[in-house]
């Protein structure tokens, strides 16, 4: 049986789509297991990861209390 | 079977249907203004985007068949509203980013600017890089992004949609969805290291930035 070896190059390419798990099951699997055996690999993945959870934490953003106010008044007249 | 895990608006009274979407609102508020504040880019615009959904998503309130899925269902509404009227604007506004040529931005990389080898990641600078990213500095480099890479990077990175539900609500293909996502990423990459350059907060990289890659 052979297996097939996906390059760093490649890893680097794939890997945005990767974290997305916009990948199919076996390209998936692949980078996984390059990911176990490259350190380099393995340290971008994981900071493009930390990165990803910093950028999504950026949609919470405390709403001003004229906000609150315009949509109860408004909810009200509803 | 089913039905006895629903969530019904419709059982309600009418006061009882506007207590509850009130309150359902009230505690989505803080998510839907800073999803829309990251769309529309500043306070007054984000507040129209959310009093514009909410009004819209009352008068579907029917279309909803489980009030399990209202966060959902509503966060669909914001980002409709916003699109359409984005496109309204872009209508108005020139195309730059459809005609805007690759550049060495769309390939720049914060990993590569940081990481030295042979560094384990935990002591690694790319971690401190991270580590000492203020919320308000990656809120100030998504609205930098020109628009069409800032709203898909605000639909897949910070409200989790796939690149085919975003293709969808864009009314986009695929491809260019992908696009915006790998050029979009790599434009905010670009910000934040020219941000800490700025800050002095990217000493822990020995070069400045446009020496190694990329130019600034």
């Amino acid at each position: 049986m052979t297996e097939s070896w996906i390059s760093c190059e490649e890893v680097v390419e794939r890997l945005v789509d990767y974290l997305h798990q916009e990948l199919d099951n076996h390209t998936s699997a692949e980078i996984e297991r390059h990911l176990e055996r490259c350190h380099d690999c393995f340290s971008r993945a994981e900071f493009e990861r930390r990165l990803r959870e910093r950028i999504a934490r950026s949609g919470q953003q405390e709403a001003p209390e004229r906000l609150r106010r315009r949509i109860r008044e408004m909810i009200d007249h509803f | 079977m089913a039905t006895s895990t629903r969530h019904d608006l419709p059982v309600a009274s009418p006061q009882e249907r506007k207590d509850q979407f009130e309150k359902q609102v009230a505690h989505l508020m803080d998510r839907l203004y800073g999803t829309a504040l990251r769309l529309a880019r500043n306070p007054d615009d984000a507040e129209d985007v959310v009093a514009e959904t909410i009004s819209n998503a009352w008068k579907k309130l029917d279309q909803l068949d489980d009030c399990a899925h209202m966060e959902g269902w509503l966060f669909r509404i914001l980002h409709r509203t916003f699109i359409s009227q984005w496109r309204r604007r872009q209508c108005r506004q020139d195309k730059e980013v459809e005609l805007e040529p690759e550049s060495g931005d769309d390939r720049f990389s914060l990993f590569e600017k940081l990481h030295q080898p042979f560094l384990l990641w935990w002591g690694a600078p790319e971690k401190e890089f991270i580590n000492t990213l203020l919320q308000e500095d990656i809120g100030k480099a998504i609205d930098h992004l020109p628009d069409a890479y800032r709203v898909a990077i605000v639909l897949v990175e910070v409200e989790g949609y796939s690149y085919e539900e975003a293709s969808r609500l864009l009314g986009l293909p695929l491809g260019t969805i992908r696009s915006r996502i790998s050029r979009g990423r790599c434009r905010l990459q670009k910000a934040l290291w020219q941000q800490a350059h700025d800050a002095g907060l990217a000493n822990c990289c020995s070069q400045p930035p446009g020496t190694r890659g990329g130019d600034v």
